[in-house]
């Protein structure tokens, strides 16, 4: 099977952790083959699929990974043997009991899993769940399809992203405080002695960073801050074009390339206050023989901040592409690149003498690794989840969050109370409001009562319109097959982001709603 | 699935050529995405407030067809059909008890949130099944997830466009596909697949191009959803639809209007909407939300390479046509066999320049013009488009308007917003429209404005106008004798080429099934 497009986002070695995860998928309903489906394509190691149900013909109405012959059977069985056939790379695994009966045989059953996802689970399962996994400290994914809604949870105490990918990042380009070897190579360039066609290909790193000397001259060595200064800048650069001998500016592009850049280079080097808040995390301060490698790294990195670093975090290496000629190009870039060498260098000394100091071998942690950290040093993530138990208990739940939301009464926020309000009242009733037409009318009161209750139990001052608590009874539980292929879409790709530890997965409530195609992360 | 933009840009955190990451967002403004991102959900809900402000969208009358009148007249008429023919055998005897129990709750109650026009009844479920009749363009990555998620909701009447055969690179997300079909058209393995595990659809493929299919094939569809990875394609065949249209004395007759639902994904990011032609914001009305296509400088390519893709681009642009190495075949991307040439000539190249970072994946990458396609995101918006397909075949809901992005890098994210029409949009306003060039304006500026203009983006524009009573070819590009003749002409002003105030310019182009025409306005 071909993984070309996986490799290229994720990298070989996003793929080699996907390849070695082994993932567990609570009911095979169509929620969760969906979100099967989407990891067994790219290739996940293993899955085993935990479910007690036997398939229903609804079952087989709604899931493209039952049939009709499977009606009667084990849903986990059927449903494994059809996801099987996409990849046969994948092991495909099944276990014909529901979760509950597991964890009373097998405390341990699922600590085996490199994520657990659970779908469609009644609330007491899953806060019972919830709670192993939280000790366990296995990530867990809940899932829920309910109508036109789509709810995900991820429960993870601790997940650290050392690749994020962020879209706009900012470049590292030292330009206000140019390393030794960066000075040294500006000064080998001479804008005025070059010749014409080495003055039009001189990078605009070279052009901005010459012009910049002479500013500071004039200004006691203050950079241009504001728009005001900033023009003033641009407006020395323009006056570095060549000129013709009529005294009309040549055409340089690259030095326009240099006005239009000089706000990104004039960008002042400096740690993200996220990586700031990291360095002051415990995890960071007290290292020891259990501490996880991004912790060794992280403190190693902040050695090297406040030592060798001068204040600054290991040179990234990398410049974006420019007008220039292939070889002035190449030697800039070996000056950034030569630097982040370095730097990693100096990490990896820190990263040798913490790990000696616990009592670790130096080569626990590979130098590879050690680069890639220092690569991705500002963009370094963790993600911290709440438990489910905080998120329930009457003590610890997150009230300013949901009055806050409700302020709109028709935020997202009042499908999460829906939703909690159903579960409710499956726990009163042992089963979902308005499954069948008849009980559609006289469960909307039943409904009412359980929001009020859950309102009133959470002393929540929030209003719920009837409207919702009309449209949950008309749902009927129902699990339309186009809401399940949008979590499955999205759930799977979390998931992914947490197999890989590359990107950033939400926190720690996702809903979706169908109805207007509109989603919220909410924080409980 | 690649849309029709082909930037590359490395991420920055990457080495040479290991991880690509597309730096444009074709589906979506990038200030959208970055500014608006929210993980703040009072934030959040306000960008995307539900039915708070979502205006309350009455069906054009057009859908009458959907009322449920409509729908019964058209069953019985379905109904007589098929007696006809099949003795009025209904339906095959493939339903089974449970089947449509997810899809029935949403057809046979009523709801605080349906259409306005909604009537709960038994009978839509077989105006689904029996009567609605819906266009799937393309077999692709979201293609095979929309044939699935129409299926899986009640739809069997769908017809399937694609012109290609299955790749290997196609597998690892295009589910519908297994090794031993590739080779074989998308459309018929895609239609087989679901034929069969979705007992009683009847998907009808076609292996051809859209453009092979005329008006009176559009025309019986009721809805037509695109999944297509070219923005050429989207444009004709949103062209295709306006064209649909019937005026009467400048209105509008509403029952000419097949609605479009379009889908667009790239890596982890995604967009989804609703197009009611000739009322709502048409593909060509946003088109400056798809920056025009940057291809590197020639220069750079053939005397100043810099980066990896360099290298690249200059074998296969220049080396390749130069040294047929495998005769007059031409360069293909799933040849195995070329990319390795390219490949090992790249490498050549990149080594006489100290540029490091040539991989065979990276070539594969810039020869195919491949941006990384994800399964997860595909299923996100395939999902998106299906249910609203749903929505607008059956009233339960009101449906988006008329825009929805999606993205997961960072947490998940949508935006969700309505687009407004142009005024003069060039395929749907039905105003003139002008081109404003002075007499002395050679033709090849004209050209070079159809082409380079954000809101036209033509790709190889035929200009003709009348003459002295006769129609003459002012410059045609695609057929080689015709250029050959034509082509002295771009270099002619318009005053010379005879071309007159107020002249109409017909201009013919890939980008739309019909001729657009443009006044020539003379400026002094």
């Amino acid at each position: 099977m071909s993984v070309l497009c996986a490799f290229r986002l994720w990298g070989d070695h996003g793929q080699e952790t996907l390849e070695n995860a082994h993932v567990c998928l609570i009911n095979a309903t169509a929620t969760g083959t969906e979100i099967l489906k989407n990891l067994v394509l790219p290739g996940i190691g293993a899955f085993t699929i935990v479910d007690g149900h036997t398939v229903t013909g609804e079952d087989a109405g709604n899931n493209f990974f039952l049939s009709k012959d499977s009606i009667g059977k084990n849903r986990a069985q059927a449903a494994t043997e059809h996801l099987q056939e996409l990849n046969s790379d994948v092991s495909g695994n099944f276990v014909e009991e529901g979760p509950d009966k597991l964890l009373d045989n097998d405390s341990e059953f699922f600590h085996r899993f490199t994520i657990v996802i659970g779908v469609q689970l009644p609330e007491s399962t899953c806060l019972r769940l919830g709670s192993v996994l939280w000790s366990a400290s296995v990530p867990f994914l809940v899932c829920k399809t309910y109508g036109l809604i789509g709810y995900m949870r991820l429960v993870v105490q601790e997940h650290t992203v050392i690749e994020s990918h962020p879209d706009n990042a900012l470049e590292d380009l030292r330009l206000d405080q140019p390393y030794a070897e960066f000075q040294n190579h500006i000064k080998s360039y001479d804008l005025d002695s070059m010749e014409k066609k080495d003055h039009s290909h001189t990078p605009w790193i070279i052009i901005v960073a010459k012009h910049l000397e002479k500013w500071l001259s004039e200004h006691n060595g203050q950079p241009p801050k504001n728009y005001k200064e900033k023009e003033a800048f641009r407006q020395l650069i323009r006056e570095g074009i060549r000129k013709n001998e009529n005294g009309v500016p040549e055409d340089e592009e690259n030095f326009e390339e240099a006005i239009k850049n000089v706000n990104t280079a004039l960008n002042p080097t400096k740690i993200p206050s996220a990586v700031e808040d990291l360095f002051n995390s415990e995890q960071c301060k007290n290292i020891t023989a259990q501490s996880p490698c991004f912790w060794v790294m992280l403190r190693a990195v902040k050695e090297f901040v406040h030592n060798e670093g001068n204040g600054s975090l290991p040179v990234r290496g990398t410049i974006p592409d420019m007008i220039a000629d292939s070889q002035k190009f190449i030697n800039l870039q070996n000056v950034y690149r030569e630097k982040a060498m370095q730097d990693a260098a100096a990490v990896s000394k820190h990263v040798e003498s913490l790990l000696q100091s616990v009592g670790k071998p130096a080569e626990s942690i590979p130098e590879k690794d050690i680069k890639l950290f220092c690569k991705n040093a500002s963009f370094l993530r963790v993600v911290r989840c709440r438990s489910l138990a905080e998120e329930y208990s009457v003590d610890t739940v997150n009230k300013d969050e949901i009055t806050s939301c409700m302020d709109s009464p028709d935020s997202e926020m009042v499908f999460y109370l829906m939703l909690r309000a159903v579960d409710r009242f499956y726990q009163q009733h042992s089963r979902y409001p308005g499954v069948y037409n008849y009980q559609v009318e006289e469960d909307i009161s039943k409904l009412k009562a359980c929001v009020n209750s859950l309102l009133q139990e959470y002393s929540l001052n929030v209003n719920i319109k009837d409207d919702y608590i009309h449209e949950f009874c008309r749902y009927g539980a129902a699990e339309p097959h186009t809401v399940s292929a949008f979590l499955g879409g999205s759930a799977a790709q979390e998931a992914i982001k947490i197999i890989s530890h590359q990107f950033v997965p939400f926190n720690n409530t996702f809903i979706y709603n169908a109805m207007s195609q509109t989603s919220a992360t909410l924080r409980l | 699935m690649q849309i029709c933009t082909y930037v590359w840009g490395r991420n920055l955190m990457s080495e040479p050529g290991e991880l690509y990451i597309p730096m444009i967002y074709p589906c979506m403004r990038s200030e959208e995405l970055g500014l608006q991102r929210s993980f703040d959900t009072r934030e959040h809900s306000s960008l995307n407030r539900g039915h708070g402000t979502l205006k309350v969208w009455r069906m054009p009358r057009s859908l009458l067809f959907f009322s449920s009148r409509e729908k019964k007249r058209r069953r019985i008429e379905d109904l007589t059909e098929k007696m006809a023919v099949d003795s009025g055998h209904r339906d095959g005897g493939c339903d089974w008890d449970g089947r449509w129990n997810h899809v029935k709750k949403f057809l046979e109650r009523p709801g605080p949130f349906t259409h306005p026009d909604f009537e709960p009844s038994t009978e839509s479920l077989q105006f689904l099944l029996e009567t609605c009749k819906i266009l799937v363009i393309g077999a692709g990555g979201l293609g095979c997830e929309l044939l699935k998620n129409l299926a899986l909701s009640g739809f069997r009447l769908i017809h399937v466009v694609d012109m290609d055969t299955i790749d290997p690179s196609n597998l690892n997300r295009q589910f519908l596909f297994r090794p031993n079909d590739v080779g074989r058209p998308k459309a018929d393995v895609a239609a087989d697949f679901i034929n069969s595990r979705v007992p009683g659809c009847k998907v009808v493929p076609h292996f051809k191009k859209i453009q092979d299919c005329d008006e009176s094939f559009y025309r019986q569809f009721h809805i037509i959803v695109c999944g297509l990875d070219s923005i050429i394609a989207r444009r004709w065949m949103n062209g295709m639809l306006i064209s649909l249209l019937s005026y009467e004395d400048g209105v509008l007759d509403p029952s000419s209007i097949i609605p479009l639902i379009d889908g667009g994904t790239e890596g982890f990011k995604g967009n989804a909407r609703v197009i009611l032609p000739g009322m709502t914001a048409c593909i060509d009305c946003t088109l400056e939300l798809y920056p025009p296509q940057i291809n590197f400088p020639m220069c750079t390519i053939a005397s100043m390479p810099r980066l990896p893709e360099h290298c690249i681009e200059y074998a296969r642009i220049l080396q390749w046509p130069k040294e047929k190495p495998f005769g007059e075949t031409s360069l293909d991307g799933d040849n195995p066999e070329h990319i390795q040439w390219v490949f090992e000539r790249s490498k050549e190249r990149a080594a006489e320049f100290n540029i490091t970072g040539v991989t065979y994946r990276l070539t594969q990458g810039v020869v195919k013009r491949i941006i990384p396609a994800v399964a997860s995101t595909n299923a996100v918006i395939a999902a998106a488009c299906a249910t609203e397909v749903f929505k607008i075949a059956t009233s339960a809901y009101i449906p988006l308007n008329n825009y929805m992005v999606f993205n997961d890098v960072d947490g998940l994210y949508t935006y969700t917003f309505e687009a407004e029409r142009k005024e003069n949009c060039s395929a749907c306003s039905q105003v003139p429209q002008d081109l404003q060039f002075p007499p002395s304006a050679k033709l090849q500026e004209v050209l070079e404005y159809l082409t380079e203009n954000a809101s036209l983006q033509m790709k190889s524009p035929a200009i003709t106008t009348t003459l002295e009573g006769k129609n003459k070819t002012l410059y045609l590009q695609s057929v080689k004798s015709i250029e050959e003749r034509t082509r002295p002409n771009l270099c002619k002003t318009l005053k010379e080429l005879g071309l007159s105030d107020g002249q109409e310019l017909a201009v013919a182009d890939i980008t739309t099934p019909q001729t657009v025409l443009f006044k020539l306005n003379f400026t002094a």
